[in-house]
């Protein structure tokens, strides 16, 4: 499995007016992981994704994508699950393929068309008729089949019941290629944690507590969940 | 997918998961096991915690790999008849512990389990 740094933080701090987002915050990430962003909601997590993303361009700091600053070249390699959706209500899904299709030359039509009918989702159907849930594991559909070597996805279980989780954790396991990078961001830790090698607790902006799970478990005796809550207790 | 206890490493639970399999004869010396990826969505947990699981299950001679062809069982009768044994001591030692603490006497608890038709009951 690949070892190559896909993304490189160091001090980045990012604020709207008053309000501090992200405070001198810096990470390594390597391919070949799957990286949990755990923290609150309002805790800076979309923030530093959309930063990644090259959304948010006025920030202090050092942000390096596969060696490079957030740019065309590595949104292309980025595949990235949003918190809101950009499906629109007038759109079918088959556009929203089609869309894909044009967009991004690594998507995999075939791979989305098997996806979505193991979720019950037909490209005839419209956006506007689908729900919440639906419209989340068909955003996921189309994410996990770009050939990526970064994925983002920001809080991909959200808005789906407990049975539709696994199905999600399942897409995910099965889908990402070996040495690339898998980032979630998510408040929704114990339905998720086993799939983390590595996780990231951010509050207030700040990182708090990085490390490998696993290690972390052995250390403290605790799971990632109740490392969490103590953590973010209020 | 299997129910974790997330306070203890994932993989060490991997491991005992996967000895029960060969205690119990479900997997046997020979047989062929699944792939990591297989594995990590059977047990819905991170690829690289499944191969460190694998890993010390080859460490202590369970499993080997085979560089072309995949992993497989490797452990004899004796280390499976050392596994079980060690298995149901750990377990027995777990009971004897709970038994006396609800205030069963050794002996009533051995006539306890002689009475016990386990499943069948």
């Amino acid at each position: 499995m690949s070892e190559k740094e896909l993304i490189k933080i160091e001090q980045c701090t990012k604020t709207y007016g008053k309000k501090v987002a992200l405070c001198n915050f810096s990470c390594s990430l390597k391919g070949g992981r799957i990286v949990g962003l755990l923290g609150p909601n309002g805790s800076g997590k979309t923030t530093l994704i959309k930063i990644l993303n090259g959304l948010l361009k006025d920030y202090q700091g050092t942000v390096l994508i596969d060696g490079q600053k957030p740019n065309t070249h590595t949104k292309s390699i980025i595949s990235y699950l949003p918190d809101e959706t950009y499906l629109e209500d007038w759109m079918k899904a088959r556009d929203a393929l089609s869309m894909f299709h044009d967009l991004y030359k690594d998507f995999d039509l075939e791979k989305c068309l098997t996806l979505m009918k193991r979720m019950d989702l037909h490209p005839d159907m419209r956006i506007k008729s689908m729900s919440k849930g639906m419209k989340e594991k068909f955003q996921l559909a189309l994410v996990m089949s770009r050939k990526a070597k970064i994925y983002i996805l920001d809080e991909p279980i959200g808005g789906v019941d407990p049975a539709a989780r696994e199905l999600i954790l399942e897409i995910i396991l099965n889908n990402y290629s070996e040495d690339s990078l898998v980032l979630i961001s998510t408040h929704l830790i114990s339905d998720i944690e086993k799939i983390f090698e590595e996780v990231i607790f951010i509050k207030d902006g700040e990182l708090v507590i990085s490390g490998n799970a696993e290690e972390l478990r052995h250390e403290r005796g605790q799971s990632i969940d109740e490392i969490f809550r103590e953590v973010f207790k209020c | 997918m299997i129910n974790f206890d997330s306070n203890i490493p994932i993989y060490i639970q991997v491991m005992d998961y996967i000895k029960k399999e060969i205690v119990s004869g479900k997997l046997k010396s020979g047989d062929q096991v699944d792939t990591v990826r297989e594995m990590a969505i059977f047990f819905g947990v991170n690829p690289n915690t499944i191969q460190r699981a694998l890993q010390e299950l080859e460490r202590e001679g369970l499993l080997k790999s085979e560089r072309t062809s995949g992993r497989f069982i490797s452990a004899t009768s004796e280390t499976i008849q050392e596994l079980k044994l060690h298995q149901g001591h750990e377990k027995t030692t777990r009971y004897v512990i709970e038994m006396k603490s609800l205030g069963f006497t050794k002996e009533e608890t051995v006539n306890l389990v002689k009475e016990s038709k386990g499943d069948n009951e």
